[in-house]
């Protein structure tokens, strides 16, 4: 591929300057200085406010602490936490299922259909701008005014029970207080902008595709949709796997569109959430919080695992 | 253009299905725009699928001037712009060495920054909480004299979350362009800081724009760190302040359209006026082949 011919190039061209380097490059005193100041204080910020605290989040997980007295007054607990949300916490078993329905659906409906419509788009049919900045607004828009945009939607008063006549009386349909339903609503709405977002990434993708491959396809009398399943969407690899570890690691951190609606209670319990309610909730439980938040973190583990194997092991 | 076979019935399919599927996804944005010009007490009468009887400015007007969406959104510029340009600069610096200057620590480190970037938020908030609330501040920024519930920290956490996603893009930007262009200066005995300033930093130029409006959008529409770590509601940016006029049992959802309306049109607009850019931003990280 093209892209391999050019990273050979950059390879052979990096190396040659190297040799450069290393013959007429002494640092000096002051460019150490400099590149120290270059490295160190990014690194020492990103570890300090994100690696240090995700560390520390894993260890209060496997503590009691009351928050009130000191770091002194920490226990060690094991498995406690962990035994005790299992056991004792009403939400976890509904947060555990929602995450799960929230990444079937993303998996199953909204990524699919993310890369169907940017299948379609990329035949640059007519109106296709318009096409495509309609699906590309919803990213633009925070999680939490699209709750809001949606509950003109969605709500007892809103559009469809006002179509529905359901206005004056109580046959409203409840979307957002019946925990049968809202977390459908939810996902209908999370879709909306994941779904644009996914288009967005494939569309930058197909558009790297060798255009001599489809060519060659379409003159073996492949239909387009064949050529698009089995020779632009395998040649993809990359931008697969970063489809599927934004899938992934998007549905796991979702917080914003719940906590806006009910703050993520009554049929909308999620692991994200339940961090949020043990630490600044009406009850603090920071071993609890902790340990939830270490949930989300071992669930992420292998998504980050394969992204970073995709992006870094042509690297020596 | 690339021919293959498409039948006519299957062009009007397609054709069909884009068109439904765009007006789902621009008609809740146009619906909430309509209510936002009509008076609450209309809608309460004649219900939300009415035709709209009266026009009116008001919600704009409630919202900007009694709601103070206007000091809001001050204080989400306050935080976003600050956030950008130091994310910007300090992921140039470390890019420029991690691309230019060899050494066997330079893929590990990239790593970190690169992992760091999709941890949840979740995961790191309660010990940065804990900290916050001790880290001691100057009066003027908080007068409870901590870090907690300032922008000021609001900024720190964006820079470092954000350090991860920029420091990844910008050295795989860089290292796209040949180090050639980098030996005359070197030959020319410029120091580390010259050549970064001097040639590589203007190279940054188009990555760094792209970047910047992206993580404009980004911070702009952050929710949970600004819930998290703020507690005042006068200091909260726009997005979380709209909750504020979530009423608990009855809210002026005219007057709240208003507001998300005032919300993301910035937004909006950003992504009208460079739509390039944005798309450039989201894609510059996923698409190294």
């Amino acid at each position: 591929m093209s892209n391999d011919v050019a990273t050979r190039k950059e390879v052979k061209i990096a190396k040659a300057g190297r040799k450069a380097r290393r013959r007429n490059h002494n640092f000096s005193g002051g460019d150490r200085a400099t590149i120290a100041t270059f490295v160190g204080v990014p690194t020492l910020i990103h570890i300090f406010m994100v690696w240090i605290p995700a560390i520390c989040t894993v260890l209060l997980s496997f503590t009691f602490w009351d928050g009130i007295g000191g770091l002194k007054n920490i226990k060690w607990v094991g498995f406690t936490n962990y035994r005790q949300i299992i056991q004792l916490d009403a939400d976890f078993g509904p947060a555990i299922r929602n995450n799960l329905y929230w990444l079937a659906v993303f998996a199953l409906i909204a990524t699919p259909l993310g890369i169907l419509l940017a299948y379609y788009i990329d035949k640059n049919l007519k109106g296709t701008k318009f096409y495509q900045t309609s699906f590309y607004m919803p990213l633009v828009i925070s999680l939490a005014v699209t709750g809001i945009i949606w509950d003109y939607i969605f709500n007892s008063d809103g559009l469809i029970n006002s179509l529905l006549g359901n206005n004056t009386n109580d046959s409203a349909i409840d979307f957002w207080g019946d925990p049968n339903k809202n977390i459908w609503v939810v996902l209908f709405i999370a879709s909306w902008r994941h779904i644009g977002y996914i288009m967005l990434l494939y569309l930058a993708g197909m558009k790297s595709v060798d255009p001599s491959l489809r060519e060659a396809a379409a003159i073996d009398g492949a239909t387009e949709w064949s050529t698009f399943r089995k020779v632009v969407v395998p040649s993809l690899r990359p931008v697969n796997v970063i489809i599927i570890v934004v899938t992934i690691i998007e549905s796991l951190r979702a917080f914003d569109l719940v906590y806006i609606i009910n703050r993520g209670t009554n049929g909308l319990q999620l692991l994200g959430v339940l961090v949020y309610d043990n630490i600044l909730g009406s009850s603090m439980r920071i071993g609890w919080g902790a340990a939830y938040a270490t949930l989300l973190f071992i669930l992420c583990i292998g998504p980050i695992i394969v992204y970073l194997y995709q992006n870094f092991s042509r690297e020596d | 253009m690339v021919t293959g076979k498409t039948s006519k019935v299957g062009l009007r399919v397609t054709i069909g299905l884009l068109i439904v599927f765009s007006i789902v996804w621009v008609f809740p944005i146009i619906f909430t725009i309509l209510e936002s010009f009509r008076p609450y007490g209309d809608v309460l009468k004649y219900g939300a699928a009415s035709w709209p009887q009266h026009l009116t400015f008001s919600n704009y007007i409630n919202a900007l001037v009694q709601s103070h969406m206007w000091s809001f959104f001050l204080n989400s510029v306050e935080v976003a712009v600050p956030a950008v340009f130091l994310t910007l600069f300090l992921a140039s610096m470390i890019a420029f060495v991690l691309s230019r200057y060899e050494s066997r620590w330079n893929v590990a480190l990239l790593m970190v920054f690169t992992a760091g970037n999709l941890l949840p938020p979740q995961l790191l908030f309660i010990p940065l909480f804990r900290l916050y609330l001790k880290i001691p501040v100057p009066h003027f920024l908080n007068e409870n004299g901590v870090l907690y519930d300032t922008q000021l920290g609001l900024v720190l956490v964006h820079v470092a979350v954000q350090l991860g996603f920029a420091t990844f893009v910008l050295t795989n930007f860089l290292r796209t362009i040949p180090k050639e262009i980098s030996e005359s200066a070197l030959v020319d005995g410029a120091n580390v800081w010259q050549h970064y300033w001097k040639i590589i930093f203007p190279l940054l130029r188009p990555a760094l724009a792209s970047l910047g409006v992206l993580m404009t959008t980004w911070i702009y529409n952050d929710f949970f760190w600004s819930v998290v770590l703020l507690k005042s509601g006068a200091k909260r940016p726009i997005t979380a302040a709209l909750s504020n006029l979530q009423g608990l049992y009855n809210t002026d959802y005219n007057l709240l359209a208003a507001g998300a309306v005032l919300a993301f049109l910035p937004t909006l607009f950003v992504f009208f006026s460079m739509r390039k850019h944005f798309v450039a931003g989201l894609t510059l990280g996923s698409t190294k082949g």
